[in-house]
């Protein structure tokens, strides 16, 4: 059947300019950027050919070294050497201690509640060390492609929590990115399969990481990649194989837990190389350091390490069946399933998978890169590189948003698997006569219980007229952005007495932790604050003239009055004339003058082009 | 007031009333999605960028609240009596409230069971026969909206509600179940 195509309000970039955008992977162990060129998109490699970016940060003492170099360091220089930061990111510290793993650092107990790790370089938190990654990925582009990014999809693990995401984009920011979008893990790698085989129906993407795990159930419809469901793990991946593996050598060589750092990184790599070469052998020899300088030699074979790995797989399975439920599916219904993570190159890890879905799952694009390479997909379209794309991505919350209520359980406001972006509001009262503030505690999580959840952001409405008990009407509104980050508000309706907190959770950083960070690494660059400043504000003043003519030659003449025209060449005009200028006030200005004055316009182009896709699906019935 | 403020009925193009296509209602969705998705506005101002994050939400919503027939029977009711309740919290039928709490104990008992996941399937299968039922019960006393009998309706609501309370502890069981073996 024909469909009536419908021009898109947005997509007014001008078509000759191509806008350098990439995808980034930013993994627990190893991290890639990709970028599309010539209509297909690839991952950078860096000068020596490379393309995985180790994602270990070391602060020696000649200075900052990322990646490969750092990673070799790791065991001869263990505290000044950061991995897996992505396993700490978004996290506080009783929560890191909590994930059972054997972290060789120092952390350092900060009034900020954000763990930090004590190295040569100071004391160091999680957003910084992704930040520095972020960095070195980004100079890589930029050589590559000989200029400066205009935007970046960044990847973050479908199952990630709100502080988790919040901290990711904090590290963006620090890097000096401008973020067009968080993207979830499976949700890209389905975008990279999808694309290639243009196979519309049931999906399931199986993404296992080195430190976590997604399952995506994605619904895919003539280029629209709906997701269904989404589910996993935040602690489960590749380095929990590894450490299994590592405790089980611990034992057999008869290693004790006092064991220093060294011993201990040297025991994760050791287990870390068992594993890969368990993936074409029966069997791995070990030759393990003792802490007394001697040697222990043994053998691992896939079998005992099947038996080690098996109760971590069954939690990915489990993962699962829960999504396929709340997808409404049977596993029958999947057509696919698509491997995803470094981690799925265990044997037993496909076995069981293939078992589960009764299938044998997809594996042709390198699962190290197919996250990067979908993430490039995206940002070429977001940056505007692809106007007749109709490639689009409906993704979902992956974890429930609640409040606690009286007693210590939590209301549910917005359940998991709600499509986003997403407003919620739900009324509350007064448990008091007279009660004139209002604690309100935010959390996500699946559990009835406070205690069980995680505590996202807690914040007062206060000043609202006393009353008896249940009198009060308190409306809370969650609401959840196209990132899925998460905004809440509250209001008083009898009395209009509001607040509102963007949720900046308490393991996060703070604006002014950021800026401060910011300008201490700017002080070491040529470039000063204000200059940088007013250099992303003609970028975006550009783009919004670029946008506005686009859309004024297509439709002005149809939806605009010659007075109501009049106005807008005017403030177009005054703000092309500051953008010659060198005054960033003045500039932001001209900016916000423009954004009002074309309010109107940018409403009356929105309804225009919601009637015409609703007429065009009236003509289809029509003709069907 | 932009168009998308209007109620979800019309959003989508549909007539106010209960029955609907769920394919075709699908299919709209993705058509108002598409037309106004952030993703669109990635590199536009800020005025357009914060209109379609509003209108995306407001697409996102009225799908969700028609797609479900409960969301649905309710949304509708409260459009055609403009809001007012009647008050009533639970439903005084006792035949119903008996069965409800039978299938309660099912649940219970199939916890304990041989075979947890076959108590728990007998449990859905009666659920959603009794959830079929209601559905149609309510499109018939919905339509025509001009003979609407509101104190029935309101009833049907009320049992659909204990029906998909009831459905969501067979869910948690089942996750539970899961996690265990």
């Amino acid at each position: 059947m024909a469909l009536l195509q419908i021009a898109e309000p947005g997509r007014s970039a001008a078509p000759h300019q191509h806008r350098l955008a990439a995808g980034i992977d930013l993994g627990t162990t190893n991290s890639l950027i990709a970028t599309v060129r010539s209509g297909r998109p690839e991952t950078l490699p860096d000068g020596e050919g490379r393309h995985l970016l180790p994602s270990v940060v070391r602060y020696a003492e000649e200075g900052l070294v990322v990646g490969h170099a750092a990673k070799a360091a790791a065991a001869e220089d263990p505290l000044n050497t950061l991995a897996s930061a992505k396993r700490l990111i978004g996290r506080g510290i009783e929560e890191v201690r909590g994930l059972g793993t054997r972290l060789p650092y120092e952390f350092v107990r900060t009034d900020t509640a954000v763990p930090r790790i004590r190295t040569r370089a100071g004391d160091i938190s999680p957003v910084e060390v992704s930040a520095e990654i972020l960095r070195a990925l980004a100079q890589r582009a930029e050589v590559a492609l000989g200029g400066d990014l205009t935007g970046v999809v960044i990847t973050v693990p479908a199952y990630f929590d709100e502080p988790q995401r919040q901290a990711t984009k904090d590290a963006a920011r620090l890097a000096g990115l401008k973020v067009l979008r968080l993207l979830n893990e499976p949700t890209a790698a389905a975008v990279a399969y999808g694309l290639d085989r243009e196979a519309d129906g049931i999906h399931a993407v199986f993404d296992l990481g080195g430190g976590t795990f997604d399952i995506s159930i994605l619904r895919l419809r003539r280029g629209v990649f709906e997701v269904l469901a989404t589910g996993g793990d935040s602690a489960l991946g590749g380095d929990d194989m590894d450490l299994l593996l590592a405790e089980w050598i611990m034992f057999q060589a008869g290693i004790g837990d006092e064991a220093d750092h060294h011993i201990l990184r040297g025991l994760m790599r050791d287990a870390c190389d068992a594993k890969e070469r368990l993936t074409d052998q029966d069997r791995a020899p070990l030759r393990i350091a003792l802490p007394d300088g001697r040697h222990w030699a043994g053998v691992i074979d896939r079998n005992t390490f099947d038996d080690l790995i098996d109760p971590l797989i069954s939690r990915a399975i489990a993962a699962c069946r829960r999504a396929l439920r709340d997808a409404g599916l049977k596993v029958e219904e999947v057509k696919d399933v698509v491997m995803v993570g470094g981690a799925t190159r265990v044997p037993r890890v496909r076995a069981r998978v293939e078992h589960f879905f009764g299938m044998t799952p997809l594996v042709d694009l390198d699962p190290d890169r197919v996250v990067a390479l979908g993430a490039a997909l995206q940002a070429d379209v977001l940056a505007g590189n692809k106007p007749d794309s109709d490639m689009l991505l409906l993704d979902v919350i992956p974890l429930s948003l609640g409040l606690e209520t009286m007693g210590g359980l939590v209301e549910r406001i917005v359940p998991r698997n709600t499509p986003i972006p997403v407003a919620r509001a739900q009324e509350f009262t007064t448990f008091k006569d007279g009660q004139t503030a209002m604690a309100l505690h935010i959390l996500q999580g699946e559990r009835d219980l406070v205690a069980h959840c995680r505590s996202l952001a807690r914040f007062e409405l206060r000043g609202f007229p006393p009353m008896v008990a249940g009198a009060a009407r308190i409306r809370v509104t969650f609401e959840v952005d196209a990132d899925g980050l998460l905004n809440v508000s509250a209001v008083e309706q009898t009395s209009g007495v509001q607040a509102r907190v963007e949720v900046k959770p308490s393991h996060g950083l703070t604006d002014g932790e950021i800026e401060s960070m910011l300008r201490e690494s700017l002080t070491h660059s040529s470039e000063d604050m204000e200059a940088r400043r007013l250099r992303e504000q003609r970028v975006e003043a550009q783009r919004t003239v670029e946008a506005l003519r686009a859309a004024l030659s297509k439709d002005g003449d149809a939806l605009l009055s010659a007075e109501e025209r009049r106005r807008i060449d005017q403030a177009l005009a005054e703000l092309e004339l500051r953008l010659a200028g060198e005054d960033e006030a003045s500039l932001k200005a001209a900016m916000e003058n423009l954004d009002r004055t074309c309010g109107f316009y940018v409403e009356r182009r929105m309804n225009r082009s919601i009637q015409s896709a609703m007429a065009g699906h009236k003509v289809e019935e029509f003709q069907s | 007031m932009l168009d998308f403020h209007q109620n979800h009925f019309r959003l989508f193009g549909l007539p106010e009333q209960f029955a609907l296509d769920l394919d075709d209602l699908s299919e709209r969705y993705l058509r108002l999605r598409q037309t106004v998705h952030p993703d669109l506005y990635a590199t536009a101002g800020e005025r357009e960028k914060r209109f379609s994050l509003q209108a995306s939400t407001q697409v996102n919503e009225a799908y969700q609240t028609l797609k479900d027939p409960l969301a649905r029977a309710r949304y509708l009711l409260t459009l055609l009596t403009g809001g007012q309740g009647d008050g009533q919290e639970t439903t005084k039928d006792m035949a119903f409230l008996l069965e409800q709490m039978e299938l309660r104990e099912a649940l219970a008992a199939a916890r304990e069971a041989p075979d947890p996941f076959a108590g728990v399937a007998r449990v859905r299968n009666r659920l959603s026969d009794q959830s079929r039922q209601l559905i149609g019960q309510l499109a018939a006393s919905l339509e025509p909206a001009s003979d609407l009998d509101q104190a029935a309706t309101r009833e049907l609501i009320r049992k659909l509600q204990f029906v998909r309370k009831c459905e969501e502890e067979a869910d948690a069981l089942e996750a539970e179940l899961d996690e265990v073996f």
